[in-house]
């Protein structure tokens, strides 16, 4: 991902609104290039941040550079950055080729230009021969990509987006989210990219910022963040899990009464979370090594497409009172017949893929 | 399945269809007949008396009278005039006025809007006696000017154009600020800073995204305080001192000093028909919708 797009620097960004933090002494550098997801739940401040870089809100203190300027003070229509709002924020009142030339025409381009620019936007979006149509006569879909051709037409090198996506149908956006990644790879861009949706951005960026209660909690590659969350809210947040409590006591960790093995050297004493993926269980048959078993009845079997979703609730006696969940693919390599509700099961979890999270 | 040709409840179903509108038809008869007899009626008998002369013949004459005398062509200039200057004032303070209004938290915005309606809710006789105390030669404005030696002669405010128009842009501005504020309120603020972040200045920005977006409010406003002023009478008969005549106030002398329904009949419809004309044209213009207000 090497590229010479302005790489991005914000510093102890604060913002508070009363004495309610909305952002709370952020810092977080995108690379030049980079596919940066800001990921967090409702509320949790992505949007300020992105206000933030953008120039529409101005926080209590703290620095953000493009490249080596500092822009923290730089008025909104100076910084010249491509943005893609959330409602598309598209003007009405002018048609798909005026809306994509607007920026253009501000940028004092000649008529041919802005035509030239126009049409290679449109075609970059798909939209060719569209131009003409007004905004009210397009659809979710085609006013995303208006919005997008617009926010593009004048080469920007840093590129936000706000939750693009999430008007769209869910095939509509699994299509877009990997048209969006092949045009960020495609032109000189560094690119922020909002979305509170956790599937999006492990499939989209090259690194996420999760961010909740307007702290920053971890920044790293989808991978990263999927197979190492640093706390519970992440492990929880960040695709599906099981967070069961089990207790470290000089250095062995226990679920329940059971002793279980964890990837990564022991912690202090004290309480944790186990977090269980559900797809990295398996069916067991007691001879695996270097594996946790589970024992317990299956509470529930669902149906769900792809895989099959089974609600295990663990042998009291060993585990306490708790369940967990596990996915099994609905494959065709798969022989062994679906457990169903009511029987008794044992799985398995491999020791590299038990962790504890506070 | 008793007919081939039927569809699985297709007569069931338009039954109803029918029955619903029969009853949404029942629904508006009441307003039917409350235009039936309060517009209809009346209007035709307007249109006919129009038509009938002093002798108590049918002629033309009240119509005549009006395209050959030359006082008649002063009222309906008049008339134009001033609705004209009206409006244009009711613009130029108004439109600043609902933008300012428009950009304020819908807490402050509704404080000032309270301001605005206050006097709308006011009878307008009181508004226009009130403007008359303030603005006469003896009133509190000449007065005050006066002692704190701004002026050494009052001036004449009222009794006039001026007054006129002063009474009258104060009485009309809150139907141009309604349907523009509810207009501006509606316009997506994201547009703005959209436009901002795409490299307008905020003059730019102004010009290029938010009066654009408020035309069909201003639109609107414009017309329906031009067509009220059309038919004023109370304002420029009190304010204008007499040197004002406007087609309503030639109606009601009409009757009043001339006892000739014929001629003030055909003035009314003279206004009635260039206010549905004004109308029409508007609404080719803008949606009806938006003369309501609504977006
Ligand atoms: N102008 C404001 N005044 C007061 N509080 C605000 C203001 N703007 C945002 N907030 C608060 O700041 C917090 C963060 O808001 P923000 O819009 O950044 O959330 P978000 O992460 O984008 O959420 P979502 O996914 O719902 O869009 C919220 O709790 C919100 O209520
Ligand atoms: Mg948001």
């Amino acid at each position: 991902m090497q590229s010479n797009a302005l790489n991005i620097s914000i510093n102890d960004v604060t913002k508070t609104y009363g004495d309610f933090y909305a952002l709370k002494d952020v810092s977080l550098e995108v690379k030049s290039g980079e596919f940066l997801t800001l990921l967090g739940p409702s509320g949790s401040g992505k949007t300020t941040l992105l206000m933030v870089l953008a120039g529409f809100t101005r926080p209590d203190y703290g620095s953000v550079k493009f490249g080596n300027e500092e822009v923290v003070t730089k008025p909104p229509h100076l910084r010249d950055i491509g943005m893609v709002f959330q409602n598309y924020a598209l003007f009405p009142h002018m048609n798909v080729e005026q809306n994509i030339g607007y920026p253009q025409k501000l940028r004092g381009k000649s008529k041919s230009e802005v035509k030239e620019s126009v049409a290679e936007a449109l075609s970059i979006v798909k939209l060719d021969g569209l131009g003409h149509r007004g905004v009210a006569e397009l659809s979710g879909g085609q006013k995303q990509r208006v919005a997008l051709a617009r926010a593009i037409v004048f080469k920007p090198q840093i590129l936000l987006m706000d939750e693009p996506l999430s008007a769209l149908d869910k095939k509509l956006r699994e299509e877009m989210q990997i048209e969006l990644r092949q045009l960020h790879d495609s032109l000189t861009m560094t690119t922020v990219y909002v979305t509170h949706d956790q599937k999006e951005a492990l499939t989209m960026s090259d690194r996420i910022a999760v961010i909740n209660d307007g702290e920053l909690k971890q920044l790293g590659s989808p991978n990263e963040i999927y197979t190492n969350p640093n706390n519970a809210f992440i492990a929880d947040f960040i695709g599906e899990s099981s967070l069961l409590p089990a207790k470290v006591i000089s250095n062995k960790t226990y679920l329940g009464a059971s002793e279980i093995m964890i990837s990564h050297p022991s912690k202090d004493d004290g309480d944790y979370l186990l977090v269980i993926r559900p797809e990295k269980l398996f069916l067991a048959n007691g001879k695996e090594k270097d594996t946790n078993l589970f024992s317990g009845i299956v509470e529930g079997s669902i149906f769900q497409g792809e895989s099959q979703l089974l609600v295990i609730k663990l042998d009291p006696g060993s585990f306490g009172e708790q369940s967990l969940r596990m996915r099994l693919p609905n494959g065709s390599n798969i022989g062994q017949k679906v457990p169903i509700s009511g029987e008794k099961i044992s799985v398995g979890l491999r020791k590299s893929d038990s962790f504890l999270v506070e | 399945m008793a007919l081939i040709d039927e569809h699985v409840n297709e007569a069931v179903l338009k039954n109803l269809d029918r029955k619903e509108n029969f009853t949404l038809f029942g629904l508006t008869v009441p307003y039917l007949f409350l235009i039936f007899f309060l517009i209809i009626i009346p209007v035709g008998w307007l249109f006919y008396m129009s038509f009938i002369g002093r002798d108590g013949s049918y002629s033309f004459e009240n119509y005549e009278r009006m395209v050959t005398q030359k006082s008649y062509i002063r009222i309906f200039l008049t008339t134009f005039k001033i609705s004209f200057l009206t409006t244009l004032i009711c613009a130029l303070l108004g439109y600043p006025l609902t933008y300012f209004m428009s950009q304020l938290s819908r807490k402050w915005a509704g404080i000032c809007m309270i301001g605005v309606l206050i006097p709308f809710w006011t009878s307008l006789l009181v508004r226009t006696y009130a403007w008359l105390v303030l603005l006469q030669r003896k009133g509190l404005i000449n007065n005050i000017a006066i002692d704190l030696g701004f002026i050494s002669e009052p001036i004449k405010f009222v009794h006039n154009t001026s007054g006129t128009l002063i009474g009258m842009a104060h009485i009309m501005l809150p139907f141009l600020i309604l349907p523009l504020y509810a207009n501006m309120r509606a316009i997506d603020k994201d547009c703005l800073k959209a436009a901002a972040n795409l490299g307008a200045t905020p003059t730019r920005a102004f010009w290029t995204v938010f009066f654009p977006l408020s035309i069909p409010g201003l639109l609107a406003g414009l017309l329906i305080v031009f067509v009220i002023c059309l038919g004023f009478y109370v304002t420029p008969a009190v304010l204008g001192g007499g040197k004002i005549i406007m087609a309503a106030m030639k109606i009601s002398s009409n009757i009043e000093l001339y006892f000739s329904w014929g001629a003030a009949s055909a003035l009314g419809v003279v206004l009635l028909v260039v206010t549905m004309l004004i109308l029409y044209i508007a609404s080719k213009l803008v949606s009806i919708d938006q003369i309501g207000g609504n977006k």
